[in-house]
C-alpha cells in the first residue's frame, strides 16, 4: 500500500479511494456473513440449544455413531488410495509422453464438472443390479468406496502435477550420477518434495469424501449400519423431523472441516519452509 | 583414468548436437571444453557423463567401453551450472548422499563428509539448507558432493556460470587449487575463453558439434584456429 | 523400459475404468430405446422447468460470485486487516464442508423458528422456493473466483498499480485499466470453476428446496426423481444434458487453465 509523507494530506482522489477500499471490504465481508456465517451460526445455536447432553446424545445414537464410523474410515480408505494413484497418474501426465496425453489430462477435471447425482445414477448403473459387467455391488461397501473414488479423484493429481512440472531434474541428474538407482532417485529426491502437495490434495479428498451426498445416495443403498454414510444420516434425520439429531452430526462434520482446513494449512507452510 | 570420446554423434530430432566428435582426454588432467552457446559441449559432457546415449559412437572410460553404461553405473562425479543442490536436506546430507546411497557405515560416511567439508572450507554450514547457502557456497557443496564418492572422472558444466564476476574469479583459482591437490581427471565446459585459458591443462575448442582444435592455453593462444579464438 | 509401460497402462487403465466407461454408459443407456423417447424426456414441461430453473439460478450465483469474488481477493491480498485469517478460512470451508451440512444450516436459519424465520411470515419465501436454493448454491460456489484470483493478485504485485497511481491515475481506473486486465484469464477460469459447480450442486439444494416437482426442481434433482419413479430413460437424459455441459466445462478448463505444460 503507498503511504503519504505525514506531513501534506492525501488527494481527494487517495482518500476516496481509500475510502473505496474500505468499504469494499465492508461489502465483501457483508456478503461473506451473510452467505456462510450466519447459517453456520444458526447452525451451532441449534445444535446447543438443547444443551450438551442432548448433543452428546445425539451424536453417540448407534445409527449415528455408525454412520460416522463409516464415513470416516471410507474417507480414510479413498484417501490413502488416492495417494498413490493420484501420484501415479500426475506422474504419467508429467513425465510420460503419449498420443492422447492432453484427453486423458483433460479427463481428470469429470468428477469436478459432473453434478454428483449423475456420477451416482451411472455409477450404479454400471455396477449394480443391471451391471453389464454382471458385477453387483450397490448397496454395499464396495459400491459406496466406488462412488467416492470417482468424485475424489482429481484432488491428488491436481496437487502433485505443478509441484511436479516445476521440479528440478538436474536433483534428479545429480542423484543418479552419484550412483542412485531409479527407485531410490524416487524415494530420497522426487518424493520428499512431492510430499507437501500430496498432503495437500489427500486432505482436500478426505474432507470431500467425509461430506459426499450426491454421488452416493443412490448406489449405497443408504442401509443402516451398514452403508449409510453421516450425509444421508442427516439428510435422514431432517425427514424424519428430528432436526436435533441433524444438526448434532452437522457439527461434528462441520468440526471436521474445519480441522481438515487447518491441516491443509499446515501442509502449505510445511511445503515452503524449504524456501526461506 | 584417462576417457577417449570415439567418433561419437547425437541428435535432437533434427538438430545434430555432436557430430562424429573424437577426442582424448589424458588421466589426471584438467580440461576445457569451451564453445559458444548451442556448440554441443554440454552434450558432450553429459554423453561421457552417461545422461545422454549417443546415437554412434562409444565412450571410453580407462579401457572399458562405458556406452551403453548409465550414469550411475560409471563412476563419474557432475556439477551442474544451477548447482542441483538437494533443497530438502542439508549441506551434509547433500554431500553424504552418494555415500549413502551405496551404504556405506556410519562412521566412514561422517569422516568423509568432515573430510571434505574442511576441503571445500564449509565446516561450518554443515546443518544449513542450500536456500540459505550463496552461490559460491552452494557451488563448493556440489564439488563437495561429487567427490565424495571418489569418482574416477570429475565433470563440471559451467560451474561458475551462475555466479558474479568475483565469485567466478575465486572459485576458478579454487578450482585449479583443488585440481592439484586431488588429481582426479576433471572436464570442465565453458563458454568463457579466459576462464578456459587459465584454468585447463588442455582446452578442446567445439562448435557446430565438431571438434575445432585441441591444444594447450599456450598452444591455443599462438595459433587459434579461427579468428574468434 | 517394463515400468514405463506398466505405470503408463495401470494409470490411464484406472481412468479409463473409473471415469470414460460410466460417461459412456450415461450416453448408451439414454438413447438405448431410440432417440425420440429420450427426446420426450427432456422437453416434456416438467423438465424443461427443471432446466429453466437450474439456468438462473446460474445467472444469479454465478456474477454475484465472481463480483465478490473479485472484491474479496483483493481485499484479502491488498489490504491487511484484522480477521484476514478467518476471512481466509471461510472461503475456504465451503471446499471442505458437506453440502448436506451447508443445505441444513439454511434450513434452521430460514425455517419456523430459526432466526430469519420471521421474514417467511412478511410474505418472502426463501425455503422451498427460488432464494433458498440461491443462496445455497452461492454458498457451495463462494471459493471459487477467488481462489483463482488471490495468486494472481499476490504474483504481479502492487508495482504496476504504484506506477498508474503516481502517474495520476484515480483508484477506480487503476483498478480498470491495469488490475482487472491482469487477473482477466484468472477471473475466466474461476467463472468456469463456479459455474459447474453451481449447475451440479445437488445435496444442498435438495434439502433447502423440498424438491416440489414442477416447482423447485433443479435438473439435478430432477434427474434424482425421474430414477426414484423408475423412469430410467427420463434420468438418463437429463444425464445427458448435464454429462454436455460438463463436457463443455471440461473444456472451458482446458482452454482456461493458468499454467499447465501438459499435452
Amino acid at each position: 500500500m503507498a503511504s503519504s509523507p505525514a506531513v501534506s494530506v492525501p488527494a481527494p482522489g487517495v482518500v476516496l479511494g481509500r475510502a473505496g477500499g474500505a468499504l469494499a471490504r465492508g461489502i465483501a465481508v457483508c456478503y461473506l456473513s451473510l452467505i456462510v456465517l450466519v447459517p453456520l451460526a444458526a447452525l451451532i445455536w441449534s445444535s446447543r440449544s438443547q444443551g450438551i447432553q442432548s448433543f452428546w446424545d445425539e451424536v453417540t445414537k448407534p445409527e449415528a455413531l455408525a454412520a460416522l464410523k463409516l464415513t470416516l474410515g471410507a474417507a480414510l480408505l479413498v484417501a490413502a488410495f488416492n495417494a498413490v494413484t493420484g501420484t501415479a497418474i500426475a506422474w504419467v501426465l508429467v513425465r510420460d509422453s503419449f498420443r492422447g496425453k492432453g484427453f486423458f489430462n483433460a479427463v481428470i477435471d469429470l468428477p469436478f464438472a459432473l453434478p454428483t447425482i449423475v456420477a451416482g445414477l451411472v455409477l450404479l448403473e454400471l455396477y449394480g443390479p443391471n451391471s453389464p459387467f454382471g458385477v453387483d455391488v450397490a448397496f454395499q461397501r464396495t459400491g459406496l468406496v466406488l462412488a467416492l473414488l470417482f468424485v475424489t479423484l482429481p484432488f491428488v493429481v491436481r496437487a502433485v502435477q505443478p509441484v511436479l512440472l516445476e521440479l528440478d531434474r538436474e536433483m534428479e541428474e545429480a542423484a543418479e550420477s552419484l550412483g542412485a538407482g531409479r527407485i531410490a532417485v524416487f524415494r530420497r529426491i522426487v518424493f520428499p518434495n512431492l510430499l507437501p502437495a500430496i498432503l495437500s490434495g489427500v486432505a482436500l479428498a478426505f474432507a470431500r469424501a467425509v461430506g459426499e451426498f450426491g454421488a452416493v445416495v443412490l448406489i449405497s443403498g443408504n442401509v443402516p449400519f451398514k452403508t449409510e454414510v453421516s450425509s444421508v444420516y442427516i439428510a435422514g434425520q431432517i425427514e424424519s423431523d428430528n432436526p436435533a439429531g441433524a444438526a448434532a452430526v452437522s457439527v461434528v462434520l462441520l468440526l471436521i472441516s474445519l480441522g481438515v482446513l487447518l491441516l491443509i494449512g499446515a501442509f502449505r507452510h510445511w511445503r515452503t519452509r524449504h524456501d526461506r | 583414468m584417462g576417457i577417449t570420446v570415439v567418433e561419437v554423434t547425437k541428435q535432437f530430432g533434427d538438430f545434430v548436437a555432436l557430430d562424429d566428435v573424437s577426442v582424448a582426454i589424458p588421466e589426471g588432467s584438467l580440461t576445457a571444453l569451451l564453445g559458444p552457446s548451442g556448440s554441443g559441449k554440454s552434450t558432450l559432457l553429459r554423453v561421457i557423463a552417461g545422461l545422454e546415449e549417443p546415437d554412434r559412437g562409444q565412450v571410453l572410460l580407462g579401457d572399458d567401453d562405458v556406452t551403453q553404461q548409465p550414469a550411475r553405473a560409471r563412476g563419474v562425479g557432475m556439477v551442474f551450472q544451477h548447482y542441483a543442490a538437494f533443497k530438502h536436506m542439508t549441506v551434509w546430507e547433500n554431500v553424504a548422499f552418494g555415500l549413502k546411497v551405496r551404504k556405506r557405515p556410519k562412521d566412514e560416511i561422517r569422516k568423509r563428509v568432515h573430510e571434505l567439508l574442511e576441503l571445500v572450507q564449509l565446516e561450518g554450514l554443515a546443518k544449513r539448507y542450500p536456500a540459505q547457502l550463496s552461490g559460491g557456497q552452494r557451488q563448493r557443496m556440489a564439488l563437495a558432493r561429487a567427490l565424495a564418492v571418489d569418482p574416477e572422472v570429475l565433470l563440471l558444466d559451467e560451474p561458475f556460470g551462475a555466479l558474479d564476476a568475483r565469485v567466478r574469479k575465486e572459485l576458478r583459482a579454487w578450482l585449479r587449487r583443488l585440481h592439484d591437490e586431488v588429481h582426479v581427471t576433471t572436464i570442465i565446459v565453458t563458454h568463457d575463453q579466459e576462464e578456459a585459458m587459465e584454468v585447463a591443462g588442455q582446452i578442446v575448442v567445439i562448435n557446430q558439434g565438431r571438434v575445432e582444435q585441441v591444444g594447450t592455453p599456450r598452444e591455443l593462444y599462438d595459433s587459434p584456429a579461427n579468428e574468434s579464438s | 523400459m517394463i515400468a514405463r509401460y506398466s505405470l503408463r497402462f495401470g494409470a490411464l487403465g484406472y481412468l479409463a475404468f473409473l471415469l470414460l466407461v460410466p460417461v459412456g454408459l450415461v450416453f448408451y443407456r439414454t438413447f438405448e430405446h431410440g432417440f425420440q423417447p429420450a427426446w420426450d424426456a427432456v422437453t416434456n414441461p416438467q423438465a424443461l422447468h427443471a432446466l429453466w430453473l437450474t439456468l438462473l439460478i446460474a445467472a444469479i450465483a454465478v456474477p454475484a460470485n465472481t463480483l465478490f469474488g473479485v472484491v474479496l481477493a483483493i481485499a484479502l491480498v491488498r489490504h491487511r486487516f484484522p480477521g484476514r485469517g478467518l476471512v481466509n478460512a471461510i472461503v475456504d470451508l465451503p471446499l471442505a464442508l458437506s453440502p448436506v451440512v451447508v443445505g441444513f444450516s439454511l434450513y434452521l436459519l430460514y425455517g419456523t423458528g430459526g432466526w430469519l424465520g420471521g421474514l417467511s411470515d412478511h410474505g418472502i419465501k426463501i425455503l422451498f422456493a427460488l432464494p433458498g436454493m440461491t443462496l445455497a448454491t452461492i454458498f457451495v460456489s463462494l471459493p471459487f473466483v477467488v481462489r483463482e484470483v488471490v495468486p494472481v493478485l499476490r504474483e504481479i504485485g502492487t508495482d504496476q498499480e504504484q506506477a498508474a497511481e503516481t502517474l495520476g491515475a484515480a483508484p477506480f481506473t487503476t483498478f480498470r485499466r491495469i488490475t482487472l486486465p491482469a487477473i482477466r484469464w484468472a477471473v475466466c477460469y474461476g467463472v468456469v470453476l463456479t459455474t459447474a459447480r453451481v449447475i451440479g450442486e445437488f445435496g444442498a439444494v435438495s434439502i433447502v428446496s423440498g424438491r416440489i416437482e414442477g416447482k423447485t426442481e433443479t435438473l439435478p434433482l430432477y434427474v434424482q426423481s425421474q430414477f426414484e419413479g423408475f423412469n430410467t430413460t427420463g434420468a438418463f437424459a437429463a444425464s445427458v444434458v448435464l454429462a454436455l455441459i460438463a463436457l463443455a466445462t471440461v473444456l472451458a478448463m482446458r482452454m482456461f487453465r493458468p499454467r499447465e505444460g501438459v499435452g
